[in-house]
Formats: structure tokens, C-alpha cells, sequence
């Protein structure tokens, strides 16, 4: 039975990583950078829904649709300032440095605005635990919206790349972005837009990530944004559903690892198995290969 | 690139001047006060102990200062960020050492108090940490603490519940990162054999993995255990009894002095922590004229934030240096050798009362003795028991 | 001496390497005398070694990022290596042999030689690998190695080694036993110190080692590697050979910029403050600041940058802050395009660098 609970568990911290993995997905396959200020617009969201909750009391919904506006309007912003003025800086290194700055520059704001204490973020979710097996494994309402929510997720990106004109152009831009905006589409607005889905995606993720493990500081973000960055490389960086396993798959793994082996080696054997798949398949379970052109 | 390189450099070539000469700014003094430095860490994953500590000895310096000093000499006091990173708190220290200081009350944590002692035996500087537990950080002759060592709490912990038949079976989570954590266990479970109960789960997470506790909750519910000892920072621990809550675990919860802290969290649900024991040399409700002060002294400060052990430790650990120096009849012209010299001998004949404990006195090893309190969180206060 | 003048005057890259030394070396004599002179603080004296070890980590990994064109993030992990082989090295032979300088460079060779073996080692499997998959991958192994010193308990009693990733209680010790390395404790009591000077050799073999072979024809053949590789290839270089060289040197110099962080502080413990991903972004910006493939420009920035927090302890919780906006300030100012068009015009106008202006650049 402990064996179902761990990997009920994983699932259900697999499905967090998920959810930021499709935000560092989506970043990655059109604007070609690591955004490594991903997993602190994740800490953004979750401070944004802590304050409102506790200054103004709303509905956990409208609180969540506020944060993902706002983390939105950051992530646009974010892209304009720094990251817009590098995309033909010659080197993909020089963005990757900026966001990492971008990265600091949110931790140690929050810091300031919001304290190094701890904040215990209350659940959004309201939702009662399931017992199954006569009691004997239980999954917490936290577990069960969040794995939903992410298949839903999944399924409208997918949908939403696949079959929308926004989409489509998003595909396009990801191809060939000269070619692209010579076929007539905003190639700004495009990379605008998948900035602005990217984060409220890191807005729901953070709000889910907190209600689960309810401990909120200016570095909640950072970790679990390296680990969905790697769940999406084991997915295969740039496909939405390869983000969805590779998240899945990460988040079982380290519990098992956690559970069987070793707490303090979980996280390298984590990445001793990305290390693996990458060997086998040079692009991730899903990604896909890329032929080199002379 | 050669070009954009020198002009890089230029600009901050401009700036670091600009920097460095407001940095000297600061650094005026006068040779009639008493120089007192801290180091801990006020940036990064850490920053709420070094914040506690940066606080808490600032309101003891402002009080002893309106009081008329120490013997007669104003205190100056300057704090310096580590980080939490043993590197960075060398070049805090040395830092300091340029600012003049004379006395460390620092620092904070133990891996970065391991690297700075050393130096600070090799300068014959006189320090006194608040809080770091670990025993080497006060492997020298030059450095006391005021909190309790690692192994005296585990040792503590476990004679307790054997003492008072709390459990048959005791499970423990802790941070294996942290040499506080993993050192309290360690001589929790050589405690253990000696007495009437049985650890059967010891389940480690580090600083990199404190978000997901589940599969330490489940290893705690299979192992049978009827007591689950949490030998951790209170941040982490209302993590776990957070989870613990959502999973519908239903254990009673031992923890330490790092515990305490746990109800002043923004936004913690008391009710988790309810029936929690904590041995704990500091409490915040407690009817004591002295801490209440001190409470309300510190809530002004800081908006209204609760005071933890940090920040009640560096209170005492300013005050016990005042009461060293009063007692070697020290002025501030001495030098530093001086200075480490006579306050190690007068650290040895004081006897201390503060926020901490009463009737503190020290071994020449810098270990405090005092006896811990354990404390009783019942309707979201801390109670004391006997 | 003659000849050499003129080999400064005609030979280019002779005349830039003779500057990076140059520049080096006054450095030097500048700290030294100021040292002597009583005037410098003891902020910067304890810095000195810091940079020295900073440089050499830089230096390195541009090797790796810049010469050979792949992005490593897993840098520090060979530092880490380079430490504790070091410092466990010091505290086992530090009882057989007394002679410390030879102890010391006992240290130093062996913290490079078992960087390089595993960097060599990393190195085969993921050189294979292209663009961010490769830098995931070295993020990874440097997680690996840092998680797994900070997990590793090793003691030393009358029957040799004992080692557990568990616990202490878990290696069996006699009571006359010693901890060497307490897991994430670290190894403590080190007593070792490299002076500046032997930091500042360190720093100027490292410079001639990577400057030799940027302009060599191993350097070249690396170089056309970055650039094309299939047309590396078919003009029949050997890709592999020379990839693989160009890394395990790479990792060889970190493991001894490791060797000298474990001796310039009195306890060594893996974290991921000191190797974890974020040292090796750190050095990374340290590299790209710097100019990505130059050597000089590394040196440069990695003191600006080491210095540049110190300096601003003045503003006390703001510092980090401050940092990360004069980061990506310098960041936008040096990279993007449209403010180096500006900046070029700014600084024609200016006279000193006109005539540089024409000057190619050196890449």
C-alpha cells in the first residue's frame, strides 16, 4: 500500500513540475532561451495569491485569475526590457545571462517587499481528501485538482498551438523566424504572447505548488523551476507533451528514489536518469531530432 | 569585444569608486566606543536567521547605548551579510576588521562559523555566536556560544520522552544538509539506546528537497511510530505538519529550539501545532518582565514580526559580552588581543541571566550551561511545563 | 631582447598574450607593494586569493564555452572535485609528509589530474550531445558530484579507510579513528594555505596554458570544431580528439582553482552554495561578461565581478538587489545590439578610442 501512496505522491508532485514545465516549454520552443526567471515568476504568483488572500479575502478563483494576470503582465514586461533588446545579440549565452539576473532581481525584491520569513500559504483548495482502500491510501483534494488541472492544461495548449491562428503563427516563429515574419506574422507579438501564456501558466503552477507544500519564501521558485526545466528536457524540450510526461515521470521518480534508496542522493539520481535518456534519445522522449544542415 | 570590454569597465570602474567612497563614509569612528561586528545571513535562503539575529543585538546595542553604555562607552555596532556561505562570511570578517571591530558576536550559522573562528583565533578576536550549534564552530579558545550545542539537545530531547514515557517507538525527520539537524539526531539516537524507547524511522530531506515531504510523512506512518521528533528550523516544520494535516496524519510531534518561531508565521494555522513539545531555552510568552520588553521592543522594530530564539540569542549574547567586559574592566582603547585575552577569562567567572536562561555560566570550552525548558503549545501559546 | 620588441610589434597574438601577462603580473607587483606598504585592507587581502582561484575558474570554463563552443553549467562540479581531492589528500599525507610546499603541489596535481579524469570521463558521453542538451547534461553531472560529496562519510582508523553514504555511526570506527569527511559537514580543520603568489603562478600557467593552446594548431583545429563542425570534419579533423581534449583540460584547471578554494578556507563542505548550479552561473557570467572566447576579458571581468559585491555591503539587504540591476544593465549595455550602435557613435566622438575603432576584433 505505501508503494500506491508514493506513487500517488509523485504523481501529484510530478503534475506541479508538469505545469511548469509546459510554461518553460512553450519559452523554449518559440524564443529559443532558457528563461531562467521562470521558477521565480512562480514564487511571484504565489506571493501575489497569499497577499490578496489575506488583505482582501476574495474568492480563491478571482485571487487566482488576479495573480495570473498580473504574473502576465510581468512576464510581458520582463520580455520587452531585458530579453527583447538580446534576441539578435549574436549570442544565445547573453539572454540566458540576463534572465538569470532578471532571476536574481525577483528573489531579492522579494526578499525586501515580502521578508525572508516564511509565509504558510493556506490552500486554495477546498476540496476533501478521497480514502480509498478502506482508509488505507489517501489523496488529498490538492493531489487530485492538480493532476486535472494539468491534463487540462496539457489538452488546450495542445489544442490551442494545433488548431488557433496564434498557434500556428507560434509554430511558425519556432520553425523559422525570418521565414515567419516574411509570411506576414508579428513575430514580436507571437514571442510577446507565448511570454504572456508562459506565465500565468507559472501563476497557476505557483498557486498549486504552495497549496500542496504550503511553505512560501523568495526561493520557493528556484528548485522546482531546475527540476521542471529538467522534466522538460526529459520530455523533450519544446513538445507540450512531452513537458506533461516528463514532469510526470520526474516527479514519481525522485519520490521512489526518496522513498527507496536515498533521500540525500535523490536528487542525483534524478539526474542520473536524465543523464541516461539523453543518451539514448540525444532530444528526450519525445523530442524531436533535428537534422544538422551544412 | 575588446572595445565593449573597456567600456564595461569603465562604467563600473565609475560606479565602484562612486561605491567605495560612499563605503568609507560609513566607516568614520572614534576610538571612545566599543566596537561590536555581527555576520550572518540577511540575503539568500537563510536570510530570516541573520535578520533575527541583525535585529535582535540591535535592540540590545540601543538599549545598553541609552543606558549610558558599557562602563561608560557607546557601542558601535555594524552587521555584514554572509549569505550563508563560508567564503562570504570570511570577507564579512574581514570587512569588519577593516570597519575596526573589536568583539564578534557572530556568526550565525555553523558552516560559515566553522571558517571564520579560525581566522578570528589567528587575529585573537574575541567572539561570541549567538546561534551557531555545531561543535566545531567553537572548536577554538576564542569563541563561546549563548545557544545550546547540538549534542546537548539531542541528549536532552531523548532523556526527556524516555523520562516521561511520551512514546514507545520514535520516528524522526531531519535535515541532513544541516549540521544543527543532523547533529541533534545523531545524539539523539545514541541517547536513545540508554532509554525506554525505540527509534524506527530516520528519514533525512536537504535544503534542495524541503518543498515535498510526503515520502517522509508515509515512512513515519509505516514505521508504526507514535512520537515523530523534528529536530529542524520551524519553517520547514510547519511545512511538515502542514502536509501532515492535508494527508490527515495524526502523530504527536517533538521538536527543538529551532522549532520555536513556528506560531509567529505569516499565515500558519495554530491549530496544526497544537500538543506540539518543544524543548526550547526561549519562549516569546513568556510572563517575564524582561522578554515581554523585548518582544514589544522587537515587534516595533520590525513591523510587527514575532521574535524568534535568533533573535532573542543575539539580545543575550550583546548583553553577556557587556556583562564580560564589565567584569575585566575593559575600555575600548585596548586592543584586540587584549581585549580576546581578558573576556576569555572573564567569560568563565560570569553568571548570566537574560532572555536564554538563568544563571548561565561557561566552561573554557565556550559551552553554556543552562538548563533547557520544555514548552507546550496549547491554544496556539506556548505553555510551560515542568 | 631585440628580437622580442620586434616579434611585439609584428607578431599580433604575441603582442595580446604579452598583455593579459602583463596585465597580470603589474597587478601583482601593485597588491604585493601595497601589502608591504601597510595600506590595504584587510577586505582586499582577503580577496586576493579569491580572485586568483575565480580567474582560474573563468579562464577554464572559456576554454569550454568560448574556444570550444559548448555551454557547460556544470563547471563547479569539477571544482568540487579539485577541492576535496585536495583537501582529503592534505589531511591523510599531512602527518607522512612535512614538507609543505611539496605537499601542496602534491595537492594541486592530484585535485587537476582527478578533474581532468572525470572530466574526461563526463566528457565522453556528453560530448555527444549538442547545444542546451549538453548544457542540461553538465548541469546535471554537477549536481551529481555536488549531491554526492555532500552525502559521502569517510573516516580513517588503524584498519584504512571506511566509507558509507548513510551516516557516521554507519563506517564502524575504533574509538582512535578520524572523521575525514562528515557528510554534509564537510572535512574541517584544514589547515592548508596557498600564498598569493603561488595563486598568482597558478594564474599565469593557466593563462600560458590556454593562451598556447587557443594558438596552437590543437587550438585551431578546436576553434574550426565551434565553428562548423561538419566541415571541421571533413577537412579531416579528428572531432572527438580534440573535443575531448579541449574538456578534460577544461575540467583539469578547475579541479586546481578547487584545490586553492579548499585551502583559503579552514572547512570544505559541498553545498549548493559553493557547487552547486548556481557557482557555475556564476562563473559563466563571469565568462560571458567578459567576452565569450576572451581569455583577457575573463581575468578582467571575474574581479570586477568578485569585487563588485563587496563593494556594495555598504547598502547592506539591498546589495544582492543592486547586483542583479547592475548585472543586467551591463548585460543590455555590452550585448544588445542597437545600444552597441549607440555606444559606437558615443565613443567615436570620443578621441582616445578612435583610433581603436578600426582595430579588428579579437575573437
Amino acid at each position: 500500500m505505501s508503494f500506491l501512496t508514493n506513487i500517488i505522491n509523485g504523481i501529484s508532485l510530478g503534475s506541479v513540475y508538469a505545469i511548469i514545465a509546459l510554461g518553460y516549454t512553450m519559452v523554449y520552443g518559440i524564443a529559443k532561451m532558457l528563461n531562467f526567471a521562470h521558477g521565480d515568476i512562480i514564487m511571484v504568483g504565489a506571493y501575489a495569491v497569499f497577499l490578496i488572500t489575506s488583505a482582501l479575502g476574495f474568492n480563491p478563483l478571482v485571487t487566482v485569475l488576479i495573480a495570473m494576470f498580473l504574473c502576465t503582465f510581468l512576464g510581458i514586461t520582463i520580455e520587452r526590457i531585458a530579453y527583447k533588446p538580446l534576441r539578435n545579440a549574436g549570442s544565445p549565452l547573453a539572454v540566458l545571462i540576463t534572465a538569470i539576473g532578471v532571476s536574481y532581481l525577483l528573489q531579492n525584491l522579494a526578499l525586501i517587499l515580502f521578508g525572508a520569513d516564511a509565509k504558510v500559504f493556506k490552500s486554495v483548495i477546498s476540496l476533501p481528501p478521497v480514502k480509498l482502500f478502506g482508509g488505507q491510501i489517501t489523496i488529498t483534494g490538492e493531489t487530485l485538482v492538480t493532476i486535472i488541472l494539468c491534463i487540462i492544461i496539457m489538452t488546450a495548449l495542445t489544442i490551442f498551438v494545433g488548431k488557433t491562428k496564434a498557434g500556428q503563427a507560434m509554430l511558425a516563429v519556432s520553425e523559422d523566424k525570418g521565414a515567419a515574419s516574411l509570411m506576414g506574422i508579428n513575430v514580436n507579438a507571437t514571442i510577446a504572447l507565448t511570454f504572456a501564456i508562459g506565465s500565468a501558466l507559472a501563476a497557476v503552477a505557483g498557486v498549486l505548488l504552495c497549496s500542496s507544500y504550503p511553505s512560501l519564501t523568495p526561493y520557493t521558485g528556484s528548485m522546482p523551476g531546475i527540476k521542471a526545466f529538467v522534466a522538460a528536457v526529459f520530455g523533450g524540450i519544446g513538445s507540450i507533451p512531452g513537458a506533461f510526461i516528463g514532469g510526470i515521470i520526474l516527479g514519481i521518480l525522485e519520490t521512489l528514489a526518496k522513498a527507496y534508496i536515498s533521500t540525500q542522493l535523490s536528487d542525483a539520481i534524478v539526474f542520473a536518469a536524465l543523464i541516461i535518456v539523453l543518451l539514448v534519445k540525444p532530444t528526450g522522449i519525445l523530442g524531436k531530432k533535428i537534422m544538422e544542415k551544412v | 569585444m575588446k572595445k565593449s570590454l573597456k567600456f564595461a569597465s569603465l562604467v563600473l570602474a565609475v560606479s565602484m569608486v562612486a561605491a567605495s567612497l560612499s563605503g568609507c563614509g560609513a566607516g568614520a569612528s572614534s576610538s571612545d566606543t566599543f566596537k561590536i561586528g555581527g555576520i550572518g545571513p540577511i540575503t539568500g535562503g537563510a536570510a530570516i536567521y541573520g535578520q533575527a539575529v541583525m535585529n535582535g543585538a540591535q535592540i540590545a546595542v540601543d538599549e545598553i547605548n541609552a543606558a549610558g553604555g558599557i562602563n561608560g562607552h557607546k557601542i558601535e555596532f555594524s552587521f555584514e551579510d554572509d549569505e550563508h556561505n563560508p567564503e562570504k562570511s570570511v570577507n564579512a570578517y574581514n570587512t569588519l576588521l577593516d570597519k575596526k571591530m573589536q568583539i564578534l558576536v557572530g556568526t550565525v550559522t555553523s558552516a560559515p562559523c566553522i571558517a571564520v573562528v579560525d581566522k578570528a583565533n589567528a587575529d585573537n578576536v574575541f567572539m561570541l555566536t549567538p546561534s551557531a550549534t555545531a561543535t566545531e564552530a567553537i572548536a577554538k579558545d576564542n569563541a563561546f556560544r549563548v545557544c545550546f550545542s547540538d549534542p546537548n539537545q539531542g541528549t536532552e530531547a531523548a532523556k526527556y520522552i524516555g523520562a516521561k514515557n511520551l512514546a514507545t517507538k520514535v520516528a524522526i525527520i531531519f535535515d541532513n544538509s544541516d549540521p544543527y539537524s543532523s547533529g541533534i539526531k545523531d545524539n539523539f539516537v545514541k541517547e536513545s539506546a540508554n532509554q525506554n524507547f525505540e527509534v524506527v524511522a530516520q528519514e533525512a530531506y536537504t535544503q534542495d528537497s524541503n518543498t515535498d515531504f510526503s515520502t517522509q510523512l508515509q515512512a513515519t506512518v509505516d514505521s508504526g511510530a507514535d512520537l515523530l521528533f523534528l529536530p529542524i528550523y520551524y519553517q520547514d516544520a510547519s511545512n511538515i505538519l502542514s502536509q501532515a494535516a492535508q494527508k490527515e496524519i495524526d502523530i504527536a510531534v517533538f521538536g527543538c529550539d529551532g522549532f520555536d518561531g513556528i506560531l509567529g508565521l505569516d499565515g500558519f494555522d495554530t491549530s496544526l501545532a497544537e500538543g506540539v513539545l518543544l524543548l526550547t531555552p526561549f519562549s516569546t510568552s513568556s510572563t517575564d518582565e524582561k522578554t515581554q520588553a523585548f518582544v514589544k521592543a522587537y515587534e516595533a522594530k520590525c513591523n510587527g514580526l514575532t521574535p524568534n530564539q535568533f533573535a532573542a540569542d543575539a539580545y543575550d549574547a550583546v548583553y553577556i559580552v557587556k556583562a564580560a567586559i564589565e567584569k575585566a574592566n575593559l575600555a575600548p582603547s585596548a586592543s584586540n588581543a587584549e581585549i580576546c585575552d581578558a573576556l576569555k577569562k572573564a567569560m568563565t567567572e560570569i553568571s548570566y541571566t537574560g532572555l536564554t536562561g538563568s544563571d548561565i555560566t561557561w566552561g573554557a570550552d565556550g559551552e553554556p550551561n543552562k538548563a533547557p525548558i520544555v514548552v507546550e503549545i496549547k491554544n496556539g501559546e506556548y505553555v510551560v511545563l515542568d | 631582447m631585440k628580437t622580442l620588441i620586434n616579434k611585439f610589434n609584428s607578431d599580433k597574438t604575441f603582442k595580446q598574450n604579452t598583455i593579459t601577462y602583463a596585465i597580470v603580473i603589474v597587478a601583482y607587483i601593485l597588491c604585493q607593494s601595497l601589502i608591504l606598504g601597510g595600506v590595504m585592507s584587510n577586505s582586499m587581502k582577503g580577496l586576493l586569493i579569491q580572485f586568483c582561484y575565480y580567474i582560474i575558474m573563468a579562464v577554464s570554463l572559456n576554454l569550454t564555452v568560448g574556444i570550444l563552443g559548448e555551454l557547460s553549467l556544470g563547471h563547479a562540479g569539477f571544482m568540487c572535485i579539485g577541492a576535496f581531492t585536495g583537501a582529503i589528500l592534505y589531511k591523510t599525507l599531512g602527518e607522512v609528509l612535512t614538507f609543505k610546499p611539496l605537499l601542496l603541489l602534491i595537492c594541486i596535481v592530484a585535485g587537476a589530474l582527478l578533474a581532468g579524469l572525470f572530466g574526461f570521463l563526463i566528457g565522453i558521453p556528453v560530448l555527444r550531445l549538442k547545444g542546451d542538451y549538453l548544457a542540461i547534461v553538465t548541469l546535471a553531472f554537477g549536481e551529481i558530484i555536488k549531491n554526492v560529496c555532500a552525502a559521502v562519510f569517510l573516516g580513517k582508523d588503524s584498519k584504512g579507510f571506511h566509507i558509507s553514504l548513510k551516516d557516521q555511526a554507519a563506517l564502524n570506527l575504533e574509538d582512535s579513528g578520524e572523521m575525514i569527511i562528515k557528510g554534509p559537514l564537510g572535512i574541517t580543520g584544514l589547515s592548508f594555505t596557498v600564498s598569493f603568489t603561488a595563486c598568482v603562478i597558478l594564474v599565469l600557467i593557466t593563462l600560458i596554458i590556454v593562451l598556447n593552446l587557443v594558438n596552437s594548431r590543437t587550438g585551431r583545429a578546436v576553434m574550426a570544431i565551434r565553428d562548423n563542425r561538419i566541415a571541421a570534419e571533413a577537412t579531416g579533423i579528428n572531432v572527438t580528439k580534440y573535443k575531448m581534449l579541449a574538456f578534460t583540460i577544461s575540467a583539469a584547471l578547475a579541479g586546481v582553482a578547487g584545490v586553492l578554494y579548499a585551502s583559503s578556507l579552514s572547512t570544505l563542505a559541498s553545498s549548493s552554495k559553493n557547487f552547486g548550479y548556481n557557482m557555475s552561473i556564476m562563473i559563466l557570467v563571469y565568462v560571458v561578461l567578459g567576452g565569450i572566447g576572451n581569455i583577457r576579458g575573463s581575468v578582467i571581468a571575474t574581479v570586477i565581478l568578485v569585487l563588485l559585491p563587496e563593494k556594495l555591503r555598504f547598502l547592506s539587504n539591498y546589495r544582492m538587489l543592486i547586483y542583479a540591476v547592475v548585472l543586467i544593465a551591463m548585460m543590455l549595455i555590452n550585448w544588445s545590439p542597437s545600444a552597441r550602435a549607440k555606444r559606437d557613435v558615443l565613443l567615436s566622438k570620443i578621441n582616445i578610442f578612435k583610433k581603436k575603432t578600426d582595430e579588428k576584433e579579437v575573437q
